[in-house]
Protein backbone atom coordinates (compact mmCIF):
# COMPACT_ATOMS: atom_id res chain seq x y z
CA UNK A 1 0.00 0.00 0.00
CA UNK A 2 1.27 3.35 -0.54
CA UNK A 3 0.60 5.94 1.56
CA UNK A 4 0.98 9.77 1.04
CA UNK A 5 2.11 12.25 3.81
CA UNK A 6 2.99 15.46 1.94
CA UNK A 7 4.10 15.78 -1.79
CA UNK A 8 5.92 12.69 -1.67
CA UNK A 9 4.84 8.89 -1.12
CA UNK A 10 6.71 6.47 0.64
CA UNK A 11 7.65 4.83 -2.13
CA UNK A 12 9.06 7.62 -3.65
CA UNK A 13 11.04 8.14 -0.10
CA UNK A 14 12.13 5.18 -0.35
CA UNK A 15 13.31 5.22 -3.96
CA UNK A 16 15.41 8.71 -3.70
CA UNK A 17 16.96 6.78 0.20
CA UNK A 18 18.23 4.01 -2.41
CA UNK A 19 18.94 6.18 -4.92
CA UNK A 20 21.74 8.26 -2.86
CA UNK A 21 22.73 4.87 -0.95
CA UNK A 22 23.62 3.59 -4.26
CA UNK A 23 25.40 6.72 -5.63
CA UNK A 24 27.47 6.77 -2.28
CA UNK A 25 28.41 3.43 -1.81
CA UNK A 26 28.66 2.14 -4.85
CA UNK A 27 26.38 -1.32 -4.23
CA UNK A 28 22.61 -1.81 -4.62
CA UNK A 29 20.84 -2.49 -1.25
CA UNK A 30 17.65 -3.78 -0.45
CA UNK A 31 14.94 -2.09 1.79
CA UNK A 32 15.21 -4.30 4.58
CA UNK A 33 18.82 -4.51 4.49
CA UNK A 34 21.04 -3.83 7.55
CA UNK A 35 23.59 -1.02 6.04
CA UNK A 36 25.61 -1.46 9.13
CA UNK A 37 26.40 -5.30 9.46
CA UNK A 38 29.61 -7.10 8.90
CA UNK A 39 30.93 -5.54 6.28
CA UNK A 40 28.46 -2.57 5.61
CA UNK A 41 28.83 1.11 5.60
CA UNK A 42 30.71 3.10 8.38
CA UNK A 43 29.43 4.60 11.16
CA UNK A 44 30.78 7.95 10.17
CA UNK A 45 28.30 7.42 7.10
CA UNK A 46 25.63 7.27 8.97
CA UNK A 47 25.83 11.25 10.20
CA UNK A 48 26.16 11.71 6.19
CA UNK A 49 22.56 9.88 6.01
CA UNK A 50 21.08 11.67 8.76
CA UNK A 51 22.18 15.08 7.22
CA UNK A 52 21.03 14.04 3.50
CA UNK A 53 17.60 12.99 5.32
CA UNK A 54 17.16 16.01 7.29
CA UNK A 55 17.79 18.29 4.68
CA UNK A 56 15.69 16.45 1.37
CA UNK A 57 13.24 16.43 3.55
CA UNK A 58 13.53 19.05 5.60
CA UNK A 59 12.96 17.68 9.17
CA UNK A 60 14.63 17.62 12.13
CA UNK A 61 16.12 14.36 13.76
CA UNK A 62 16.59 15.32 17.25
CA UNK A 63 16.35 13.61 20.78
CA UNK A 64 15.51 10.19 20.92
CA UNK A 65 15.18 9.53 17.54
CA UNK A 66 19.05 10.13 17.09
CA UNK A 67 19.74 6.14 17.28
CA UNK A 68 21.05 4.43 15.03
CA UNK A 69 18.52 1.72 14.52
CA UNK A 70 16.70 4.13 13.36
CA UNK A 71 18.87 4.22 9.97
CA UNK A 72 19.52 0.68 9.85
CA UNK A 73 17.30 -0.08 6.84
CA UNK A 74 15.74 2.01 4.18
CA UNK A 75 12.63 0.55 5.37
CA UNK A 76 13.28 2.27 8.84
CA UNK A 77 14.69 5.36 7.46
CA UNK A 78 11.46 5.83 5.21
CA UNK A 79 9.61 5.06 8.66
CA UNK A 80 11.08 7.81 10.51
CA UNK A 81 10.78 10.39 7.41
CA UNK A 82 6.84 9.78 7.07
CA UNK A 83 6.66 10.25 10.87
CA UNK A 84 8.56 12.99 11.66
CA UNK A 85 7.04 14.34 8.50
CA UNK A 86 3.47 13.32 9.54
CA UNK A 87 4.41 14.95 12.80
CA UNK A 88 5.43 18.11 11.32
CA UNK A 89 2.35 18.80 9.42
CA UNK A 90 0.29 18.27 12.69
CA UNK A 91 2.39 20.77 14.63
CA UNK B 1 28.37 17.22 45.37
CA UNK B 2 29.49 14.05 45.41
CA UNK B 3 31.55 14.49 42.69
CA UNK B 4 34.21 17.13 42.07
CA UNK B 5 33.34 19.92 39.74
CA UNK B 6 35.35 19.51 36.55
CA UNK B 7 36.31 22.48 33.95
CA UNK B 8 37.97 21.57 30.92
CA UNK B 9 40.03 23.51 29.02
CA UNK B 10 41.26 22.59 25.33
CA UNK B 11 43.95 23.93 23.20
CA UNK B 12 43.87 23.55 19.77
CA UNK B 13 40.59 23.06 17.92
CA UNK B 14 41.77 20.55 15.23
CA UNK B 15 39.89 17.08 14.76
CA UNK B 16 41.18 15.84 17.88
CA UNK B 17 40.73 19.04 20.04
CA UNK B 18 37.35 19.45 18.66
CA UNK B 19 36.28 16.06 19.42
CA UNK B 20 37.55 16.01 23.52
CA UNK B 21 35.32 19.03 23.33
CA UNK B 22 32.50 17.51 22.20
CA UNK B 23 32.81 14.35 24.40
CA UNK B 24 33.37 16.48 27.78
CA UNK B 25 29.96 18.93 26.79
CA UNK B 26 28.46 15.90 26.17
CA UNK B 27 29.18 14.51 29.58
CA UNK B 28 28.17 17.70 30.93
CA UNK B 29 31.76 19.26 31.63
CA UNK B 30 32.35 22.96 30.61
CA UNK B 31 34.48 23.63 27.98
CA UNK B 32 37.36 26.41 27.14
CA UNK B 33 38.35 25.65 23.64
CA UNK B 34 41.53 27.60 22.42
CA UNK B 35 42.69 28.05 18.85
CA UNK B 36 44.93 31.04 17.41
CA UNK B 37 43.24 30.33 14.11
CA UNK B 38 39.97 32.58 13.59
CA UNK B 39 38.69 30.25 11.02
CA UNK B 40 38.98 27.20 13.47
CA UNK B 41 37.39 29.34 16.62
CA UNK B 42 34.51 30.62 14.26
CA UNK B 43 33.75 26.82 13.04
CA UNK B 44 34.42 24.99 16.48
CA UNK B 45 30.91 25.69 17.64
CA UNK B 46 29.01 24.23 14.84
CA UNK B 47 31.42 21.13 14.27
CA UNK B 48 30.92 20.40 18.14
CA UNK B 49 26.90 20.91 17.96
CA UNK B 50 27.69 18.43 14.82
CA UNK B 51 29.85 15.73 16.59
CA UNK B 52 27.45 15.86 19.61
CA UNK B 53 24.94 14.33 17.37
CA UNK B 54 27.22 12.18 15.76
CA UNK B 55 27.79 10.90 19.13
CA UNK B 56 23.95 10.41 20.38
CA UNK B 57 23.72 9.10 17.37
CA UNK B 58 26.49 6.27 17.46
CA UNK B 59 25.36 5.60 21.58
CA UNK B 60 28.54 7.18 22.17
CA UNK B 61 26.59 9.16 25.28
CA UNK B 62 23.74 9.22 27.54
CA UNK B 63 20.38 10.71 26.15
CA UNK B 64 19.15 12.00 29.51
CA UNK B 65 23.17 13.69 29.86
CA UNK B 66 22.79 18.08 29.89
CA UNK B 67 25.29 19.18 27.59
CA UNK B 68 27.88 21.35 29.48
CA UNK B 69 28.95 24.92 28.24
CA UNK B 70 31.48 25.86 25.12
CA UNK B 71 33.09 28.95 25.26
CA UNK B 72 36.27 29.56 22.09
CA UNK B 73 39.19 32.24 22.61
CA UNK B 74 42.29 33.00 21.57
CA UNK B 75 43.17 33.66 25.01
CA UNK B 76 45.38 31.50 27.29
CA UNK B 77 44.35 33.62 29.90
CA UNK B 78 40.97 31.99 30.03
CA UNK B 79 42.08 28.28 30.74
CA UNK B 80 43.23 29.50 34.26
CA UNK B 81 39.67 28.49 35.91
CA UNK B 82 40.18 24.86 33.89
CA UNK B 83 40.70 21.75 36.69
CA UNK B 84 41.96 20.08 34.06
CA UNK B 85 44.27 21.30 30.45
CA UNK B 86 44.39 19.13 27.53
CA UNK B 87 46.98 20.29 24.78
CA UNK B 88 46.15 19.11 21.19
CA UNK B 89 48.03 21.29 18.82
CA UNK B 90 49.56 20.40 15.46
CA UNK B 91 52.33 17.27 15.96
CA UNK B 92 55.29 19.92 16.25
CA UNK B 93 57.55 19.63 19.35
CA UNK B 94 58.80 23.14 19.33
CA UNK B 95 55.05 24.56 19.35
CA UNK B 96 54.25 21.82 21.58
CA UNK B 97 56.89 22.66 24.27
CA UNK B 98 56.41 26.53 23.78
CA UNK B 99 52.73 26.41 24.80
CA UNK B 100 53.79 24.40 27.39
CA UNK B 101 55.65 27.00 28.90
CA UNK B 102 52.96 29.30 28.46
CA UNK B 103 49.83 27.43 29.73
CA UNK B 104 51.47 26.60 32.86
CA UNK B 105 52.66 30.10 33.40
CA UNK B 106 49.13 31.13 33.43
CA UNK B 107 47.89 27.66 35.64
CA UNK B 108 47.58 27.33 39.60
CA UNK B 109 50.38 24.81 40.96
CA UNK B 110 49.01 21.51 40.57
CA UNK B 111 46.70 21.77 37.75
CA UNK B 112 46.86 18.90 35.45
CA UNK B 113 47.76 19.50 31.91
CA UNK B 114 47.44 16.66 29.83
CA UNK B 115 49.39 16.88 26.60
CA UNK B 116 47.46 14.42 23.23
CA UNK B 117 51.14 13.85 21.40
CA UNK B 118 51.26 10.73 19.60
CA UNK B 119 54.25 10.06 20.20
CA UNK B 120 56.48 12.83 21.79
CA UNK B 121 57.97 11.83 25.64
CA UNK B 122 56.08 12.99 28.07
CA UNK B 123 59.47 14.47 29.76
CA UNK B 124 60.56 15.89 26.38
CA UNK B 125 57.41 18.27 27.04
CA UNK B 126 57.00 18.45 31.05
CA UNK B 127 60.83 20.23 30.51
CA UNK B 128 59.69 23.18 29.19
CA UNK B 129 56.95 23.40 31.69
CA UNK B 130 57.39 25.61 35.01
CA UNK B 131 56.46 23.07 37.10
CA UNK B 132 57.04 19.62 35.03
CA UNK B 133 55.35 17.61 37.68
CA UNK B 134 51.57 18.73 36.57
CA UNK B 135 52.45 17.48 32.99
CA UNK B 136 51.49 14.15 31.70
CA UNK B 137 49.70 12.19 28.54
CA UNK B 138 46.46 11.23 27.60
CA UNK B 139 46.44 9.67 23.65
CA UNK B 140 42.79 10.26 22.94
CA UNK B 141 41.59 8.08 19.76
CA UNK B 142 39.28 9.55 17.09
CA UNK B 143 36.44 9.87 17.90
CA UNK B 144 36.83 10.32 21.58
CA UNK B 145 33.53 9.66 22.46
CA UNK B 146 33.08 6.46 20.92
CA UNK B 147 36.66 4.96 22.08
CA UNK B 148 36.33 4.43 25.97
CA UNK B 149 39.77 2.91 26.27
CA UNK B 150 42.45 5.99 26.50
CA UNK B 151 46.22 5.26 26.76
CA UNK B 152 47.26 7.70 29.58
CA UNK B 153 50.88 8.22 29.84
CA UNK B 154 52.73 9.26 33.39
CA UNK B 155 56.16 11.00 32.86
CA UNK B 156 59.17 10.32 35.05
CA UNK B 157 58.27 14.05 36.74
CA UNK B 158 54.06 13.52 36.69
CA UNK B 159 53.16 14.13 40.55
CA UNK B 160 50.58 11.40 41.75
CA UNK B 161 48.37 14.14 42.39
CA UNK B 162 47.84 15.22 39.15
CA UNK B 163 47.95 12.49 37.52
CA UNK B 164 44.58 11.49 39.86
CA UNK B 165 42.90 14.59 38.93
CA UNK B 166 43.42 13.96 35.12
CA UNK B 167 42.07 10.20 36.23
CA UNK B 168 39.38 11.65 38.20
CA UNK B 169 38.10 13.62 34.87
CA UNK B 170 38.37 10.84 32.51
CA UNK B 171 36.76 8.54 34.77
CA UNK B 172 33.98 11.40 35.15
CA UNK B 173 33.75 10.81 31.21
CA UNK B 174 33.03 7.61 31.39
CA UNK B 175 36.46 6.65 29.77
CA UNK B 176 38.39 3.52 30.75
CA UNK B 177 42.30 4.87 31.40
CA UNK B 178 44.76 2.56 31.09
CA UNK B 179 48.40 4.09 32.95
CA UNK B 180 51.55 3.44 31.27
CA UNK B 181 55.35 4.72 31.40
CA UNK B 182 56.68 7.34 28.95
CA UNK B 183 58.59 6.54 25.92
CA UNK B 184 58.64 7.13 22.17
CA UNK B 185 55.46 6.17 20.78
CA UNK B 186 54.54 5.22 24.75
CA UNK B 187 52.50 1.71 23.46
CA UNK B 188 50.28 2.11 20.94
CA UNK B 189 52.19 4.05 18.29
CA UNK B 190 55.82 2.72 18.69
CA UNK B 191 54.01 -0.87 17.72
CA UNK B 192 51.48 0.33 15.62
CA UNK B 193 53.37 3.04 13.44
CA UNK B 194 56.17 0.37 12.82
CA UNK B 195 53.37 -1.79 11.67
CA UNK B 196 52.23 0.73 8.94
CA UNK B 197 55.33 1.51 8.07
CA UNK B 198 56.90 -2.27 7.41
CA UNK B 199 52.85 -2.79 5.80
CA UNK B 200 53.52 0.01 3.03
CA UNK B 201 57.41 -1.63 2.25
CA UNK B 202 56.05 -4.65 2.02
CA UNK B 203 53.56 -2.64 -0.71
CA UNK B 204 56.75 -1.26 -1.84
CA UNK B 205 58.74 -4.22 -2.24
CA UNK B 206 55.73 -5.68 -4.74
CA UNK B 207 55.08 -8.67 -2.09
CA UNK B 208 51.50 -7.86 -1.69
CA UNK B 209 49.00 -5.23 -2.62
CA UNK B 210 47.16 -2.74 -0.03
CA UNK B 211 43.64 -4.70 0.10
CA UNK B 212 46.11 -8.32 0.66
CA UNK B 213 48.09 -6.85 3.20
CA UNK B 214 44.81 -5.61 5.16
CA UNK B 215 42.86 -8.75 3.77
CA UNK B 216 45.32 -10.80 5.87
CA UNK B 217 44.97 -8.57 9.03
CA UNK B 218 41.45 -8.16 9.50
CA UNK B 219 39.85 -12.04 8.52
CA UNK B 220 43.45 -13.59 9.77
CA UNK B 221 44.07 -12.15 12.52
CA UNK B 222 41.09 -9.82 13.54
CA UNK B 223 41.96 -6.91 13.05
CA UNK B 224 38.91 -4.49 12.88
CA UNK B 225 41.02 -2.46 9.79
CA UNK B 226 44.28 -3.22 8.35
CA UNK B 227 47.76 -1.11 9.01
CA UNK B 228 46.73 0.22 5.58
CA UNK B 229 43.45 1.78 5.93
CA UNK B 230 43.86 2.40 9.81
CA UNK B 231 47.02 4.52 8.10
CA UNK B 232 44.41 5.85 5.54
CA UNK B 233 42.35 6.80 8.37
CA UNK B 234 45.18 8.59 10.70
CA UNK B 235 46.38 10.32 7.41
CA UNK B 236 49.67 9.60 6.27
CA UNK B 237 51.09 13.10 6.62
CA UNK B 238 50.22 12.42 10.34
CA UNK B 239 52.14 8.88 10.12
CA UNK B 240 54.95 10.05 8.17
CA UNK B 241 55.42 12.99 11.19
CA UNK B 242 54.74 10.57 14.05
CA UNK B 243 57.62 8.08 12.29
CA UNK B 244 59.55 11.00 12.10
CA UNK B 245 59.07 12.02 16.11
CA UNK B 246 60.21 8.08 16.65
CA UNK B 247 63.50 7.81 14.36
CA UNK B 248 64.51 10.87 15.47
CA UNK B 249 64.17 9.69 19.42
CA UNK B 250 64.91 6.15 18.88
CA UNK B 251 67.55 5.79 15.73
CA UNK B 252 66.00 2.95 15.24
CA UNK B 253 66.25 2.72 11.36
CA UNK B 254 62.84 0.90 11.11
CA UNK B 255 61.11 4.07 12.05
CA UNK B 256 62.59 5.95 9.11
CA UNK B 257 59.20 6.22 6.77
CA UNK B 258 59.29 3.94 3.67
CA UNK B 259 59.81 5.62 0.34
CA UNK B 260 56.33 4.67 -0.49
CA UNK B 261 54.72 6.74 2.35
CA UNK B 262 56.73 9.81 1.63
CA UNK B 263 55.85 9.25 -2.32
CA UNK B 264 52.19 9.46 -1.00
CA UNK B 265 52.31 12.57 1.16
CA UNK B 266 54.04 14.29 -1.97
CA UNK B 267 51.70 13.34 -4.19
CA UNK B 268 48.91 14.68 -1.72
CA UNK B 269 47.47 11.26 -1.44
CA UNK B 270 46.67 11.39 2.40
CA UNK B 271 44.46 8.54 3.16
CA UNK B 272 40.64 9.41 3.24
CA UNK B 273 40.46 13.14 4.36
CA UNK B 274 41.91 13.41 0.61
CA UNK B 275 40.03 10.32 -0.87
CA UNK B 276 42.91 8.76 -1.56
CA UNK B 277 45.78 6.97 0.38
CA UNK B 278 46.71 2.94 -0.01
CA UNK B 279 42.85 2.46 -0.68
CA UNK B 280 40.65 5.02 -2.49
CA UNK B 281 37.76 6.70 -1.05
CA UNK B 282 36.68 9.01 -4.35
CA UNK B 283 32.98 8.57 -4.35
CA UNK B 284 32.62 5.23 -1.95
CA UNK B 285 31.81 7.15 1.19
CA UNK B 286 31.60 3.78 3.37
Amino acid sequence: MTTSTGDRTTEAVQRELMGFLSEHTRTTWAPDTDLFAQGGVSSLFAMQLLVHIESTYGISITGDDLNLDNFRTVQRMTALVERLRGEGSDG
Amino acid sequence: MTQEEHRLAVLGAGTMGVGIATLAIGYGVPVVLVDIDADRRAEAPDKVRQQLRMAQLMGGLRRDAQAGGLTVTDSLDAVAEATVVVESITERPEWKAKLMAEVTAVLPAGTPVLTNTSGIPVDELAGAAVRPEDVLGAHFMNPPYLIRAIEVVRGPRTAQASLDTALGLLTRLEREPVVVGDGPGFVINRVLQRMINEASRIVQDGIADPAAVDALFTGCLGHRTGPLATGDLIGLDNVVDSLQVLLDRTGDEGYRPSELLVDKVRAGDLGRKTGRGFHDYQGAQR
